[in-house]
């Protein structure tokens, strides 16, 4: 899964998913040649990775197949990732405030 | 990412390692409803046009529901497969339509997909998709499959979850 979030593409992807859901491959396409080139073979095979990693669902209306985001796995990488460095990075400023204000 | 208005169409998947049949009955029956998710046992007559009831249970009770959490109507059932209802939770004024579709693969392990149409239901959809906190009830669909998920393969409900 962290394999699929590591390619500035698929990141633009699950953004404009993310944005508005239930898209065809070629409006897709048209995102990301706003920002790269890229053939319509190679979008689709960065869907395919997003799918296969679970972080991106396709439903079939008529002939067209849309694509949305699985809020499933990305709520998961949330909870158990996001939210344990947020508490982090809090714990680590109450302490650093801690210990300046304890300093003399 | 900046927030956003919710999706009309929300579409949830899960991969859980049960038999097909034994996630059709989680779904259907009030012995797994209560269980996992956010409780309550279901009256559901899986034939087309037949009555679909999430009661409440007694927590709901309590924050002033009536006996019925979420109602509907069954519009299109293939068991164990595919279960379409329409689904109208009592806080809400919303009618909103919910498509279930199982998928058995070797193991056996089976694909869950969840499809919600909230067109025209603008709180129900902001609800479901579960950007609030688990621990605040906030935990829509992607908590409510976690812990079926958790159930049929441990036989324990997930933490809160049931009732």
């Amino acid at each position: 899964m962290f394999k699929a979030l590591a390619d500035p593409t698929r990141r633009l992807l699950l953004d404009a998913l993310f944005v508005r859901g239930g898209r065809t491959l070629s409006e897709l396409e048209a995102v990301v040649t706003e920002y790269t080139e890229m053939t319509r073979f190679g979008v689709s095979k960065h869907l395919r990775l997003l799918e296969q990693a679970g972080l991106v669902v396709t439903r079939k209306q008529g002939r067209e197949k849309l694509h949305h985001l699985n809020p499933v796995p990305i709520r998961s990488i949330h909870d158990r990732w996001i939210d344990k460095f947020t508490e982090h990075h809090t714990v680590a400023l109450t302490d650093l405030k801690r210990q300046l204000e304890d300093t003399p | 990412m900046s927030s956003t208005t919710p999706q009309d169409i929300q579409v949830f998947r899960i991969y859980i390692e049960a038999p097909i049949e034994r996630v059709w009955e989680a779904i259907t029956s009030s012995d797994f409803t209560t269980k996992y998710g956010y409780g309550g046992p279901v009256e559901v007559d899986l034939t087309p046009g037949g009555d679909y009831r999430n009661l409440t249970t007694p927590q709901m009770r309590e924050m002033g529901l009536g006996d019925v959490a979420i109602s509907g109507r069954v519009l299109e059932v293939d068991p164990p497969k595919r279960l379409i209802q329409t689904w109208r939770p009592a806080w809400h004024d919303e009618d909103t339509t919910l498509t279930w579709e199982l998928t058995e693969y070797a193991g056996p392990l089976t694909g869950v997909t969840l499809t919600h149409d909230c067109t025209g239901a603008p709180n129900t959809a902001a609800e479901v998709i579960g950007s609030g906190g688990a621990d605040q009830g906030g935990g829509g669909w992607p908590w409510v499959l976690a812990s079926m998920k958790t159930l049929l393969e441990t036989g324990h409900a997930m933490v809160g979850a049931g009732g």
